[in-house]
């Protein structure tokens, strides 16, 4: 049963991407389509499943104080072979999700997970871990999409549903409806779970350490 | 003259019309977390400015000197993100020795820096344009300076955001980026700066 809590806790409890606010540099970009998220999703998915899966194994081969730059070749490494992958098969999507294919590398999710589970538990946890952050940041990913594509374009997965004399809201597949987007997203996912929306924090975050929190600014 | 143009072309293009943040989405992570105070925001976008500069200047000659003649260039990513992490560590090491007090100052947000997606977007950004190494340098120059106004204007945003009464469901995160939103969206006032500036 403990297997089952580790896949479905990324789904919602601890949505890597709307609870936790890892990775949200490809939720803004590539979301102006349904589609291109559920491909960029279930790219990073594979990345993340495949190096939790990697260094979970390697855990005590890798010493201590190299740890990061090991984790960040290994995950470089399965991005390599996605792009390759999907520019081979799939040449529209990669074009699609041009630069931030290769910018997987670097998403926090994928590193985070590594740090913070992958490189503490056992195998299988780990790639069960990994596959619901993964389908966790997915979901987000094709809710933010469907709601930008909808609203901006009047289609979901490219086919349209709005009538026509609705005129699109084109403002929702430029940057700034991204950002507006997430922002309602996250705050009706805070209102559901009736929890406080968190505020930024650095869990997750490889520095975490080193870093001193800066403090509120004062009130008058 | 042609040259000039050209890098007055690209500055203004980066900074304004497509601004790493607000136009193409780079860095995100460290713009929500660090923008709360001026102060934090000056540090990590000057150190920010400093690195994608560096890393620019470093990578250009490795990619056509070393993985293009080898024929390995779908490594680029595997290489430039070592070498990114390589070169975070060596300014935190000259930094930490030679300018104690600017290692100090900057010192939190150095290693925060590699896993920045500007730094690594923008020496990827230079190979898929295909600029030369001027103009490579430019390039991480102007999206670095957009990086650090972006940062300082929207710790000013924030900061006023900070002494509203936001509505309960939108505290936090939620009103963060939607003024976010509002901030690229005067962004996009500055389109069709550069074609009027330079005559397209």
């Amino acid at each position: 049963m403990s297997y089952m809590k580790e896949f479905t806790k990324g789904l919602i409890k601890e949505n890597p991407n709307l609870v936790m606010l890892l990775g949200m540099c490809p939720t803004l970009a590539v979301t102006t389509m349904a589609e291109n998220g559920l491909g960029m999703g279930l790219a990073t998915t594979f990345v993340l499943v495949c190096s939790n899966l990697v260094i979970s194994l390697l855990k005590k081969v890798i010493p201590d104080t190299v740890r990061l730059p090991c984790f960040i070749v290994i995950i470089a490494g399965f991005v390599t072979f996605v792009s390759i992958m999907l520019d081979t098969f799939l040449p529209d999507l990669s074009e699609a999700l041009g630069v931030f294919l290769s910018l997987i590398t670097v998403n926090c999710i994928i590193l985070g997970r590594a740090e913070m589970f992958a490189c503490k538990n056992k195998v299988i946890p780990s790639i069960l871990d990994g596959l619901g952050m993964g389908l966790g940041f997915t979901c987000s990913l094709i809710v933010v999409g469907a709601v930008r594509e909808l609203l901006g374009t009047g289609k979901i997965f490219g086919m349209n549903v709005a009538p026509d004399f609705i005129e699109p809201m084109t403002i929702f597949i430029l940057p700034a409806g991204g950002f507006f987007t997430l922002g309602c997203v996250i705050a009706v996912l805070g209102v559901i779970t009736r929890k406080k929306p968190k505020k930024i924090d650095c869990a997750g975050c490889p520095a975490r350490e080193s870093c001193s929190k800066p403090e509120k600014a004062e009130g008058v | 003259m042609e040259l000039v143009k050209n890098l007055m072309v690209i500055l203004f293009t980066g900074i304004l019309t497509e601004n790493f943040i607000l136009n193409k989405f780079y860095g995100i992570c460290p713009f929500l977390g660090v923008s709360k105070t001026t102060n934090g925001a000056v540090g990590m976008g000057l150190a920010v400015t400093a690195v994608m500069v560096g890393a620019s200047a470093v990578t250009y000659p490795i990619y056509h000197y070393v993985l293009l003649p080898l024929n390995i260039e779908y490594l680029k990513t595997i290489c430039f993100i070592l070498i990114i992490a390589a070169f975070v560590q060596t300014v935190e090491m000259i930094l930490k020795k030679y300018v104690p007090p600017l290692y100090k100052s900057l010192g939190v947000y150095l290693p925060l820096i590699t896993t920045n997606c500007a730094v690594l977007g923008v020496t990827i950004l230079n190979i898929d344009n295909e600029f030369g190494f001027i103009e490579s340098v430019a390039n991480a120059l102007s999206g670095g300076i957009g990086f650090l106004l972006v940062m300082v204007i929207f710790s000013g945003v924030r900061e006023r955001i900070s002494r509203c009464d936001v509505p309960k469901a939108l505290e936090g995160t939620p009103i963060t980026l939607i003024a976010a939103s509002l901030t690229s969206l005067s962004f996009v006032g500055f389109s069709g700066i550069v074609d009027g500036i330079f005559g397209g």
